[in-house]
């Protein structure tokens, strides 16, 4: 994807067409994305590079840091594991009501993050449905780590499973019942022909729901309970300093979390290019070495092989 | 990405998270969005004292957030022992819930309000649209920039703010002061999303002819915008806005902290506390120290609440409730 | 066309991967909206009614869903051509640009609104070359398309980016070396392939603009039947410690948004099918 499949000309657009395209396209990039992230840098660096600094180092602001990445990383395993099963059931089978559970998948994302955040609490605050069952059991779940997790996992719950539907039906299911019937077991199946074809949906789903997961502010400031040094997550801390008059403070750490999702990207980057060796090394191997006498031995890899991407295992 | 590399970072980030080394006992004061600077001054102030008064050590921490949110989050179960709020209504709200006691008001001095402040104007440098009262702010030709009158507490106070004027004037009644307030509001070319909001489209997007705002911020904009660039205008009378404080009673009751919660918020009528009041731009209820800060605090004629809307709960719902008067303004025509 | 019942059982996990995909929409999704119903229902049908269909109330659903129609289908458009040329063409600082896409969900979406608010206000970078033209964004209803365009953008992009880099491209040499133009073989070849993703980056988009508070309440203007967008209003019955009134108006936006993303996701099962792309309902008997 990076650098792309050199233009064949059987399948290349006119120059002029392609500048076009080009231009348009980062045209709108830079109107909407790229001179927003700019104005965010430059307000945030609007003192120099010492109050930047000097708000990131806050402990407030650490602890905040802190917190947000705990969150992100208690929600995405679940978040993949998730979305792996949805979209395995949704895109491989016919069931009667997929398209409501297909809606269903996607609610989260219409449900305004306000409202979401109201929803937990009439089911976990002390006025709550479950309320008075924790607090008298000495539970707590709003205004703590566990009702930002939890609140967390409804705003990215589609992420994953709506990144992979529309890429394993456009797949459609022949290599993964072409394993089978070479012998393949369903898990290796799954390792060695589903996970290969799949990771990059899999990984924008994870990627998105990362960033939207440390992004998150209207939903997760409900139950935080903005406890400074304890439930601020990098959004609140970035609300309270704006409205405190502290603007380089909130632009700098707002300036953070986008450098988190970037950071986020070059893992993602690095990934890619790792594969893409591995690709290369396997393609110039001897023909001779994917015979089918070898499925025999290893169903799963030449399964995988018959498609473009001999790529080894999901790394 | 494995599962074990997830884990294994899930235990580390959580190691690092672990709680805070523990004082004596803690407290948690849930207060509303401006008020940090203030109480991060005030809070070692009263440690030290706590400390030399009764030997104890006393952890602080802070919740800052939109005003009724944060008593929304009180009332589902946030453990705040103590309440600093911008505006009765909020603290009224507590007490309907049985948080708080119903006559909280009586609990502290001066309406349980340790400090004031109040709506002045903030008008370009020059003030060239020759800006000297409300009336000016319903003038044709001139824009005003204020917070959502109906969703945020600044809003609020500037809507009771303009209605108090012009009931208070010659022949003024709550229909002359519901015209009055309909043709300032004509003149806001958009409704700010909160104080902070509305000072960045004035000062920053430089839109609009006056800014509406609390006194003790006009400090804060001068220190993130410069002193040079603006005039303070204060009206012939405003509103007198009180910042209650309550002891949320279940909380302190269960920890065991009724002592230090009163003693937190006693203090801050003492001499230091009031004098930090001050410091930080906010009226103290002090004389003595409100004759030494006279320079930053002109004498303004004010009317509370109480006096001219009967109480929050009164107000509240004659004006800001669905189909209240600021609705009518806009459902009329 | 009825598939025969072996082949589903030929791929296994059916009954695993459903019950996991089940019992976690059961407890994150379906329980806390069941919460939310549940608690809207303690207003009577009358009282209901009046709530969710007051003028304000009703001029807040055409602001909300008319900006977040348009702003997915300026997103589907465009992000059809960002997600073309990152993933077919070479140009310089493509790997940044790529990084970039999914910036908008990272940055907290006050600060997106406020930073927007500023770039779009009459003195602002992009405000002062606008209002020459006659173009006003910041606080009009503009600028609320132009707040949900940014908080909704990666979505159109990243559905496609998989799905266009696992096109094969002897389809496309296949399709031409038939004789088939370039725009024949985008159109009848390569689009019927994405539309699904095309489809579903709509519906996200659309889905999360819908509930959009914290950006466009700062570049909305927030006028009362102008430029008002129904989560204010929400937050507002919130002011008011309303909450049964905030759930009424939540559970009706729940429940267009539930019918329209119905809509569009039967849409897409049914060009799918018709198409016969999806990977479930074909392959040959």
């Amino acid at each position: 994807m990076i650098g792309g499949p050199p233009p064949r000309r059987a399948n290349a657009e006119p120059r002029w067409l392609r500048h076009l395209l080009i231009g348009t396209g980062l045209g709108f990039l830079a109107l909407f994305l790229a001179i927003p992230l700019i104005a965010v840098f430059s307000e945030a660096l609007a003192a120099g590079w010492g109050r930047y600094l000097e708000a990131l180092v806050d402990p407030d602001a650490q602890s905040a840091i802190r917190l947000t990445l705990i969150i992100a990383i208690s929600v995405l395993p679940m978040n993949i594991l998730f979305g792996i099963a949805a979209a395995w059931a949704i895109a491989r089978f016919d069931f009667p009501g997929k398209n409501l559970l297909v809606t269903l998948i996607d609610l989260p994302f219409a449900v305004s993050p306000v409202v979401v955040g109201l929803v937990f609490l009439l089911i976990f605050g002390a006025q709550g449905i479950f309320g008075p069952w924790l607090a008298a059991n000495d539970i707590k779940v709003v205004f703590a780590l566990p009702g930002m997790i939890i609140v967390t996992m409804f705003i990215t719950a589609p992420f994953v499973a709506r990144e992979l539907i529309p890429l394993m039906q456009a797949q459609g299911r022949e290599e993964e019942e072409a394993a089978l019937s070479l012998g393949a077991s369903g898990w290796q199946m799954f390792r060695r022909v589903t996970l290969p074809n799949i990771r990059w949906g899999l990984l924008y789903g994870v990627i998105l729901a990362n960033a939207r997961a440390m992004g998150e502010f209207g939903a997760v400031s409900v139950v935080s309970g903005h406890i400074r040094g304890q439930t601020n997550t990098l959004p609140l801390h970035v609300e309270i300093l704006y409205n405190e008059y502290n603007a380089i403070g909130a632009f700098a750490s707002a300036s953070v979390l986008a450098l988190l999702a970037v950071v986020t990207l070059i893992a993602k980057t690095a990934v890619e290019w790792r594969i893409r060796r591995e690709t290369r090394v396997l393609s110039e191997s001897p023909a001779q070495e994917r015979p089918v006498a070898s499925a025999s031995r290893d169903m799963g890899a030449s399964a995988g092989s018959l498609r473009s991407n001999p790529s080894g295992e999901w790394p | 990405m494995s599962c074990k590399f997830l884990s294994r970072l899930l235990v580390i980030a959580l190691a690092i998270a672990g709680p805070p080394a523990m004082a004596d006992s803690n407290l948690l004061n849930v207060s509303y969005d401006v008020s940090r600077d203030f109480y991060k001054d005030y809070n070692p102030i009263f440690q030290k004292h706590w400390k030399a008064t009764s030997g104890e050590s006393i952890d602080i921490r802070q919740s800052h957030g939109g005003s009724s949110k944060q008593v929304r989050a009180v009332a589902d179960g946030l453990e705040a022992d103590v309440v600093t709020m911008n505006q009765a209504s909020d603290v009224d709200f507590l007490a309907d819930k049985g948080l708080v006691a119903r006559d909280y008001t009586r609990k502290f001095p001066n309406n349980a309000s340790p400090y004031t402040s109040t709506m002045v104007f903030i008008v370009r440098k020059g003030n060239p649209k020759a800006i000297k009262d409300w009336n000016d702010l319903a003038r044709p030709g001139v824009q005003v920039i204020l917070p959502h009158p109906k969703n945020t507490g600044n809003g609020r106070y500037t809507y009771l703010a303009a209605w108090g004027y012009a009931i208070s004037q010659p022949g003024g009644n709550d229909r002359t002061a519901q015209d009055f307030v309909a043709r300032m509001l004509k003149n806001a070319p958009l409704f700010a999303a909160g104080g902070r909001d509305a000072t960045t489209t004035f000062m920053q997007r430089r839109i609009g002819d006056v800014l509406v705002s609390f006194e003790s911020e006009a400090e804060l904009i001068a220190r993130e915008f410069g002193k040079g660039d603006f005039e303070v205008i204060y009206p012939s009378i405003s509103v007198l806005t009180e910042f209650p404080v309550a002891i949320i009673d279940r909380v302190v009751d269960k920890k065991g902290t009724r002592k230090v919660a009163q003693a937190y918020l006693d203090f801050l009528w003492s001499p230091a506390g009031q004098e930090n009041a001050a410091q930080n731009y906010l009226r103290p209820r002090n004389a003595e120290l409100l004759r030494k800060y006279a320079a930053q605090f002109p004498p303004i004629r004010t009317f509370t609440v109480d006096e001219l809307f009967g109480g929050w709960a009164r107000a509240f719902p004659i004006h800001f409730r669905d189909g209240g008067t600021f609705d009518q303004i806009y459902q009329q025509k | 066309m009825p598939v025969p019942h072996y082949r589903q059982q030929l791929l296994p996990g059916f009954r695993l991967a459903l019950g996991c995909a089940l019992v976690y929409l059961s407890l994150i999704v379906v329980l806390p909206l069941t919460g939310l119903a549940i608690k809207a229902s303690q207003l009577s049908l009358a009282e209901f009614w009046q709530t969710a269909s007051g003028e304000r109330a009703l001029a807040s659903y055409r602001v909300t869903f008319g900006a977040s129609l348009l702003a997915a289908t300026i997103n589907c458009f465009f992000g059809l051509i960002v997600a073309w040329i990152l993933v077919r063409y070479s140009f310089p600082g493509k790997r940044l640009i790529d990084a970039l896409v999914d910036l908008p969900f990272a940055l907290p979406t006050a600060v997106a609104g406020i930073t927007l608010a500023t770039l779009y206000a009459e003195n602002g970078w992009i405000g002062r070359y606008l209002e020459p033209l006659g173009l006003k964004v910041a606080f009009t209803p503009l600028g609320i398309v132009v707040a949900l365009t940014f908080v909704s953008l990666p979505f159109v992009v990243r559905t496609l980016q998989p799905v266009l880099e696992d096109i094969e491209p002897e389809v496309e040499e296949a399709a031409a070396s038939l004789g088939a133009s370039r725009f024949q073989t985008f159109v009848r070849v390569l689009l019927p392939t994405i539309l699904p993703a095309l489809l579903t980056g709509f519906t996200l988009a659309l889905s999360r603009s819908v509930g959009e508070y914290g950006s466009v309440i700062f570049i909305a203007g927030n006028m009362p039947l102008i430029s008002e967008i129904t989560p204010l209003l929400i937050i507002s019955k919130l002011e008011q410690y309303d909450v049964v009134g905030a759930t009424a108006l939540a559970t009706v936006m729940l429940a267009i948004s539930f019918v329209l993303l119905l809509a569009v996701n039967a849409l897409q099962w049914w060009t799918a099918h018709r198409d016969g792309r999806d990977g479930a309902g074909t392959g040959q008997p």
